[in-house]
Parts: structure tokens; C-alpha cells; sequence
């Protein structure tokens, strides 16, 4: 069956990408003479540009993932996940450019390491500098870009392609790619979150923080992904798709919201234990100076899906999933920002019309573009070898 | 009045399935189904209730947590406080982080085996208890559905004998207690 994007929904993208502007508009005005204005805006749009870029990442892998583990299930709800990776061109079109503007100017106090001055009075940095560099810092950012763009280019082709010709030759070249571009976003996840986030605070390190990142990722995207095939159920498409599918996707919400809080804790308590002066900065930032913001993103990111989503039924119902699912983006775009803000900006960083306008003109621009996806190709796959299976899905 | 059970054998899952289908459809109530494995989608077809198991883990995991926390802050912070790392234990929460993983621990090891407990107790196999089993070949290969005569007063014996000779059955046995 083909979406067509309802009017009622083109306003609404239209408004809350007008209303976003509106705040940021109103927030740049108020904010004129401050001397933190551009790299307030500059930390907003890398934490809207990772965020939203790693939106559509986190489908992306987990179409990998389900292609590489040749799952069944989730064959009725691929055109979801595969039109909220479609996002990616954008994600890495926004993501870019920010992280261009950066560079260019010399690390505008977010990545001080670009900053020449700065290499050569810190002794740490000049250290690093073999690794976080300008330019090895492009090659990496274009190769992530590139490949990342490459395989999501091949399986929606292949996607496409399958509901013309069926059988299962593109099934296995899917299975091959899929199990290559988890090695390749096995370490890049790791790398680029290394790259674009941990060299904010570029004294500090962090082993667990690639999979921290990922974790985040991870969870946001299956909120995304929930929320959208909801909304499609509440507009009569998907018929295929049935309250078991719903379970299993509120399951990896749950499932993920824990993996990210476990990689937290494991992150925070080892800092704390070892209490290491050049690893307890990262903390004593976040603990002191953002004390309410950060312990309330842990405690709605953990205990809010651990409390409410644990039972059986709480993941078959709408509401409740949305509702969890709404705070869910929310804790996880304020972690990306604690992230880059507190390592950029300190204690001048808060939360004003700067940040929610331009989160949300971003998030209305998100959804525009993954509803058109979703608009561009039938919405349950023609030919997809395991389709049968997931129609029958029941657990 | 001498209860009589019933024991019809099947040798595949989804003729058992349309079987008891057959059988509830006209009003019998199928007291228990034995198999080797579990038989996807019989629970609903045989009016099992859900498994409050679930709630029981919940209720055992909350014990453990409870119990981890009133024993650790008792060990390590009331009786004799200590000092690990340079981080005196004045108080429970100055150092919460280091009690978390045991706590955890403690919850998980608290839930696992009350559950596993509790389903031994349920279901009467405790190591050394009698077999419940009608016959041992519903471990192997073959799927026995029970039927008593007290569930169904509505029908004679004679009649659920004849309908259970409806479905694709391969033995009957009959027993009488």
C-alpha cells in the first residue's frame, strides 16, 4: 500500500519547523551582544546535527543487523526503517556542515585542538595531535560519511530492486554487504563518536565512549522507529503489521534504553572508583556545574523505561509507548548536548530558545523528510524472502 | 460418582491443535495437554490463563534489592564502616555507585531462583516427586491431551469417548480414580 502523506501532517512539519525558527530567531535577538553566540550556535548545531544524522545511522544498523542476523519479523516493517535511514544524506549533509564551519574556524572553542595556538602551549594536545589533526580529521570524517552513505545507497537499491525481481540472490548479497558494514560501523561508531564528540573534552579519554554514544543511538533510533509505525497503525496503513510486531520493537526500546544506562554506569562508576584527577574532570563538569540536567537525562533514560515499559502489556499499548517514547528523544538529544556543551562551553551553557528553537525546527524537518520516504516506496516489501514469516509473527 | 480421565494420544503437535480446537468448539473443557516441548499457540485454544510468573519475578527481584541494600549499608556503613580506596563510607549514598553492582546482582540472583522455585513448586516436579506424566512417551515423541469427566459434566462418558474418536487420535486410554 503507498503512503501519501496526509495535509494535516504537512502542517504540522510546516509549523513546528516555523515555530522552530521562530525561537531560535527570537533566541539569536536576545542573545546579540553575548561574546559565547556563535559557538553557542555552533555547539547547537553539532549536538541537532549528531543527533538527528545519528537518527537515521541507528536504522541503518539496525537494518544491518537484521539483514546480517536473517531475521523474520521485522520483513513488514523495513520500508520504516529504511525510510528513517533515508534521513542519512541529510544527517550527514547538516552534520557536515557544521563540523566545515568548525574547522574553518579554527575549532571555534569547541574542538580546541584545531586551534594552533593552543597546540602549542598544551603539551597534551600537542600529544594528540598526530591523531587529531585538520586534515586526517576530514579523511576520517569523509570516509565515515562515505561508506556509511555507500551501504545505505546499496540496500535501498536492493530493497527496491527485490520487490521487481523477488528471489533470493539479493537476499544473500544483502546478507554479505550487511555483514560487512557491521565490521566497518563496529569501529567507526567507535571512531567518529571519538572524533566528533569525545574531542570536545579533548583532554579527557573514554574506551567505553564509542559504545556510550552508540548505545544512545541505538535506543533513539528504535523510539524513532516505534513512534512511526504507531503512527501509520493509528492512520489505518500497515495492516500486516500486528500488536507482536509492536511488542518486539518496544522490547529493543527497553532492551536498548538498558544497554545505554549500563554503559553509563560502568563509564561513570570506573572514573569515580579509580578517581584519577585526569579522568574525573569529565565528571566533576557534569556533576557540579550541569548537577540537575545530568542526573535528570540518567534517571528519565533509565528509570522511566525500566519502571513503565517492563510489563508485558505496557509494550502492546499506543499510549504508553509513545508517551515513554517521547521522553526517551528528549533525554537522549539533552545527553548528546551535555556532551558537547559541557566540554565546550562549561558553565555558560544552558538551555534557552537557542537550543529547543533549533532542535526543533531540525526535528520538524526530520519528520518531513521520513514521512516523503516514506511516501517514495510501498510500504510492506513485495518480495522480501521472510515477508510470510513476519505476517505470522506471533510471540 | 468414579471420575474417569481420558488420555488421547496424538504423534503430531498440529493435529492435537485442530483436535482440541474440535473439542472446545463443542463445549469440552481439555484439563491438560502433556508434550514434549511447548506447543506455540495451544495456551489460548485450551483457556490457559496468562502466567502470573512474571509478577512473582518482579515481587523477588524487588526482595533482593531491598535485601542487598539493608545488608550492605548494615556491613559496610553501621557495624563497622569502612574505608576502600580512600572513600570512607559515612553514609549509604556518598557511595551508592560502589553498592550498585552487588545490588544488581543480588536482584537477579533473587528473581532467577524464586522463579525457578516457584515453577517447580507450581507444577509438582520438585527433584524426587512422582511423575505427573500419563505416560513417559509425551517426553519423547508422542502428545497427550487429558480430559476428565468431572470438567465436563455436561457430556456422558460414552460421548466424549466418541468425540475424541473424532479427532486424529492414535491411542485412547482410560482411567478411572
Amino acid at each position: 500500500m503507498e503512503f501519501k502523506i496526509a495535509n494535516k501532517a504537512k502542517m504540522l512539519t510546516l509549523i513546528l519547523m516555523g515555530l522552530g525558527a521562530l525561537c531560535l530567531i527570537i533566541g539569536i535577538i536576545s542573545d546579540l551582544g553575548s561574546h559565547h553566540l556563535t559557538q553557542r550556535l555552533l555547539v547547537n548545531g553539532l549536538t541537532n546535527g549528531f543527533y538527528f544524522f545519528a537518527l537515521a545511522l541507528g536504522a541503518l544498523f539496525f537494518l544491518a543487523l537484521q539483514y546480517a542476523t536473517e531475521s523474520g519479523w521485522y520483513a513488514s516493517v523495513k520500508r520504516i526503517i529504511e525510510a528513517q535511514a533515508g534521513f542519512l544524506p541529510y544527517g550527514i549533509g547538516l552534520l557536515g556542515l557544521v563540523l566545515l564551519i568548525i574547522t574553518l574556524m579554527d575549532g571555534a572553542h569547541i574542538y580546541i585542538w584545531m586551534d594552533p595556538e593552543v597546540v602549542k602551549s598544551d603539551p597534551i594536545v600537542a600529544g594528540k595531535a598526530f591523531y587529531l589533526n585538520k586534515i586526517f580529521f576530514w579523511v576520517r570524517t569523509i570516509a565515515y560519511f562515505g561508506v556509511y552513505y555507500w551501504y545505505f545507497w546499496g540496500f535501498k537499491k536492493r530493497s527496491l530492486l527485490e520487490d521487481k525481481v523477488g528471489g533470493t540472490d539479493l537476499h544473500f548479497t544483502n546478507y554479505k554487504k550487511a555483514a560487512v558494514f557491521l565490521v566497518f560501523f563496529a569501529v567507526f561508531s567507535s571512531t567518529s563518536a571519538w572524533d566528533w564528540l569525545m574531542s570536545v573534552d579533548v583532554h579527557w579519554f573514554s574506551t567505553l565512549f564509542g559504545w556510550y554514544t552508540f548505545a544512545g543511538m541505538w535506543c533513539s533510533a528504535m523510539v524513532v522507529l516505534v513512534l512511526t509505525v504507531l503512527y501509520l497503525k493509528k492512520l489505518g496503513y500497515l495492516p500486516k503489521v500486528n500488536e507482536n510486531h509492536i511488542h518486539d520493537i518496544g522490547k529493543w526500546v527497553f532492551a536498548t534504553s538498558f544497554l545505554w544506562s549500563y554503559l553509563f554506569f560502568s563509564q561513570y562508576m570506573l572514573i569515580w572508583y579509580a578517581n584519577i584527577p585526569e579522568e574525573v574532570t569529565y565528571y566533576v563538569t557534569r556533576t557540579q556545574d550541569f548537577r540537575f540536567v545530568y542526573f535528570f537525562m540518567f534517571i528519565i533514560n533509565f528509570a522511566f523505561p525500566m519502571l513503565i515499559l517492563m510489563s508485558r502489556d505496557a509494550k502492546r499499548h499506543a499510549g504508553i509507548l509513545s508517551f515513554v517514547g517521547l521522553i526517551i528523544l528528549a533525554g537522549h538529544w539533552l545527553d548528546v548536548w551535555i556532551m558537547v556543551s559541557a566540554g565546550s562551553m562549561g558553565t555558560n551553557a544552558h538551555i534557552g530558545f537557542i537550543e529547543i528553537g533549533m532542535a526543533v525546527l531540525i526535528a520538524g524537518f526530520f519528520i518531513r523528510i521520513l514521512l516523503t520516504n516514506l511516501s517514495k516506496a510501498p510500504l510492506t516489501p513485495v518480495n522480501h524472502p521472510f515477508l510470510d514469516e513476519s505476517i505470522h509473527h506471533e510471540i | 460418582m468414579a471420575e474417569k480421565v481420558f488420555y488421547a494420544m496424538y504423534d503430531d503437535d498440529d493435529i492435537l491443535k485442530d483436535g482440541a480446537k474440535h473439542l472446545v468448539s463443542k463445549g469440552v473443557k481439555v484439563s491438560e495437554v502433556f508434550s514434549p516441548f511447548p506447543i506455540h499457540g495451544i495456551d489460548p485454544i485450551i483457556g490457559l490463563k496468562n502466567t502470573r510468573l512474571g509478577i512473582m519475578a518482579f515481587i523477588y527481584g524487588l526482595t533482593g534489592l531491598l535485601l542487598a541494600t539493608i545488608g550492605m549499608r548494615y556491613f559496610m556503613v553501621t557495624d563497622w564502616p569502612m574505608n576502600i580506596g580512600g572513600k570512607p563510607n559515612e553514609s549509604y549514598l556518598d557511595n551508592m555507585l560502589a553498592f550498585v553492582p552487588i545490588t544488581f546482582e543480588f536482584t537477579v540472583l533473587c528473581a532467577a531462583h524464586g522463579m525457578a522455585i516457584t515453577y517447580m513448586l507450581r507444577n509438582k516436579i520438585l527433584p524426587g516427586m512422582p511423575a505427573y506424566n500419563p505416560d513417559p512417551r509425551t517426553t519423547d515423541d508422542r502428545f497427550v491431551i487429558e480430559i476428565r469427566t468431572s470438567e465436563n459434566s455436561k457430556f456422558s462418558a460414552e460421548e466424549l469417548n466418541a468425540m475424541l474418536k473424532e479427532t486424529g487420535i492414535v491411542e485412547l486410554d482410560q482411567k478411572e480414580i
